[in-house]
């Protein structure tokens, strides 16, 4: 078939295409009401679109109809600019990543076996399938040798892997996600949510999420629609925009009233201004720290101490000043340490479980670059203009 | 029916079998009471070969035909749904007809001989062989066919490379049941000259004599448990994921 044949030239150009829906909508039977409304929206090439909302608002039937699971009763679907309806379903699902809440392994095959099935629909050879299932262990950290097991001998977590996996063996345009983390434990979903946050960040995959979790929508959308009963999309946007200005009170009621806390899973500590703290090096005069300390404009009523590298050791108290020279053993701990990519939330958090009012802020070197303070992240709650990027 | 007229209807076997026992000078022959005869099994036991290798034939063409029309009828009946009662019903009614009713029912139809008895075991395997098959395809788990049918998989392709193969340990449990009440149905065949072991049960004046009945039953319990040791090894075989499971 073409496909196969097109797909092995090494890496043709696109890996992503757009996902275009033109008034998409499901009627079933001739009932007045619509699973999906005349749904328009576009998803560009390499985004994670998530499609979230209340049960029965049609969400699940929208992502189907992209890959003719659920056929459309009017309007249309371009993946690309080729409409999913010139070719024949089974064709068009080859050329489509899917993955499932329930997984849906084959357990008759072995997870090489499972791995290599759309590659072996589309004919390809024996031993590129192969290579294209080790590829694909290693890019989802399994181990190679579990190539040969069956699914029901993996855990839950690896099988869900293993459906990631599957589902991108034929490097599909689109990626179809149907709550693909909502049977997994929630310590579990974080890490394989994480996991996959990382792959696409390789891979630039288009890809529709369904959920029902608007924080995990947040967590993964690029985009996020926010769908209600009825079928119709209330909302099309980033999540810092939905999480700023919800388009209406549905949106409002769904985000939440800690959306403005949800917010702060949007930011890194590096995306805030940081304020400069006091600088102190072993055996420096004390009097030099004091100077610093007495200045007007000072934001951090604290030195701390650094070593040569400029990375923190520990805040010096007023005990600790209270000699000729900065002691090498400052007086007290120091406390939550921050680094300039985490989660403005898991610093929050951070803060809030060491009971510090402060926190140094290294970057990828370890070396001091500001200081966090809990009132920082208040006047970000407050501020308008706490857009993302 | 009166016994003799039934029994005159048994193949050649049969036929002088009870003067060519008593001519013998063996001992225990001459003792009505006697459960077992030793000395008369040891110098007849060859006459046990011919009936053996009927009996077999005429088990494994019924169940193969058997088999082959139950498959069919469960692949008909999986795409078609309301088809399924009504299939159901009438291999139902095919079981409960008394197999020696059914045998002389088809005689007008086939005759006498091994074909009528192949048909008549075939009818009466199609209930548990459809009824399996058509549980075993029931069980797979409708998260794998929508996972089969999202990545590309045609519905022939479905139900080749993903239903049945899901299904075969109940399609094989029912081929297991069909085929041991196969061997022992099989025996009546001899009511209407098909041959097998029935030949060395109720031949005549055998009745009398349990020896031959021991010797035929024991054959026949073997045949069964041969039987079903080759079905589960095939069923091993082609199942390798079900023993990964608890490895």
């Amino acid at each position: 078939m073409p496909e196969a044949k097109a797909a092995d030239d090494t890496h043709p150009a696109p890996t992503a295409s757009s996902v275009r829906y033109e008034g998409a909508t499901k009627r079933y039977g001739d009932s007045d009401s619509l699973a999906v409304d005349h749904l328009t929206l576009e998803v560009p090439a390499g985004e994670i679109c998530v499609l979230v909302g209340p049960s029965g608002c049609g969400k699940t039937t929208a992502m189907r109809m992209v890959n003719r699971t659920v056929e459309m009763t009017e309007g249309d679907i371009l993946i690309g600019d080729r409409s999913v309806r010139d070719r024949a379903p089974a064709q068009l699902r080859r050329e489509i990543g899917y993955v499932i809440q329930q997984i849906g392994l084959f357990p008759h095959r072995t997870i090489a076996e499972n791995i290599g099935a759309v590659p072996h629909l589309l004919g390809w050879k024996k031993d590129r399938i192969q290579a294209r299932g080790a590829e694909l262990l290693e890019l989802i950290g399994l181990d190679p040798e579990l190539g040969d097991r069956y699914p029901a001998q993996l855990s839950g977590g690896q099988q869900q892997r293993v459906g990631v996996a599957r589902a991108l063996a034929a490097d599909p345009l689109v990626m179809l996600m149907d709550e693909p983390f909502g049977a997994i434990d929630p310590i579990n979903r974080e890490r394989l949510q994480n996991e996959f946050l990382r792959l696409q960040a390789e891979i630039r995959k288009t890809v529709l999420f369904v959920t029902h979790d608007i924080d995990e929508a947040i967590k993964m959308g690029d985009r996020i629609a926010v769908m209600r009963e009825g079928g119709r999309v209330e909302q099309y946007a980033t999540p810092a925009e939905l999480l700023m200005a919800p388009a209406n009170g549905f949106v409002e009621d769904f985000v939440g009233a800690d959306r403005a806390l949800k917010r702060l899973a949007l930011m890194r500590v590096g995306d805030v201004s940081l304020w400069e703290a006091p600088l102190a090096h072993v055996g420096q005069a004390t009097g030099e720290v004091r100077a610093k300390l007495a200045r007007p404009d000072v934001e951090v009523p604290y030195a701390l101490l650094v070593d040569a590298q400029r990375r923190p050791l520990g805040w010096l108290s007023n005990r600790d000043l209270a000699g000729d020279t900065v002691p090498s053993q400052p007086d007290s701990p120091l406390g939550p340490v921050l680094d300039r990519d985490d989660i403005l939330r898991d610093a929050l958090a951070d803060l809030l479980q060491g009971e510090a009012q402060y926190a140094p802020v290294t970057d990828h070197r370890g070396g001091i670059d500001g200081v966090l303070s809990i009132e920082i992240i208040a006047e970000f709650l407050g501020s308008p203009e706490a857009e993302k990027e | 029916m009166t016994a003799p007229a039934l029994l005159a209807t048994v193949g050649d076997v049969g036929e002088g079998f009870f003067k060519e026992r008593t001519s013998g000078s063996l001992p225990c022959q001459a003792k009505p009471d006697q459960v077992f005869c030793f000395d008369w099994a040891r110098e007849h036991i060859d006459r046990f070969g011919t009936p053996t290798l009927q009996h077999f034939e005429i088990v494994l063409f019924s169940v193969l035909l058997g088999f082959a029309v139950a498959f069919a009828l469960s692949l008909l009946a999986h795409r078609t749904t309301w088809l399924r009662p009504p299939l159901l019903a009438v291999t139902g009614i095919l079981y409960t007809i008394p197999s020696i009713a059914f045998f002389f029912l088809m005689l007008p139809v086939t005759g006498l001989g091994r074909d009528t008895a192949i048909i008549v075991l075939a009818a009466y395997t199609l209930q548990i062989i459809y009824r399996n098959t058509i549980l075993g395809l029931a069980n797979v788990p409708a998260s794998v066919k929508d996972a089969a049918r999202g990545m590309g998989l045609t519905e022939r392709q479905i139900l080749w490379r993903v239903e049945l193969p899901l299904a075969t340990p109940e399609i094989i449990a029912g081929l297991r049941i069909a085929t041991v009440s196969t061997v022992a149905i099989a025996t009546l065949a001899v009511f209407i000259s098909a041959g097998g072991l029935g030949t060395q049960i109720y031949g005549g004046g055998n009745l009398t004599f349990p020896t031959s009945i021991i010797i035929a039953g024991t054959i026949a319990i073997l045949m069964a448990l041969a039987f079903d040791v080759v079905l589960l090894g095939v069923q091993r075989l082609t199942t390798p994921w079900r023993r990964a499971r608890s490895a």
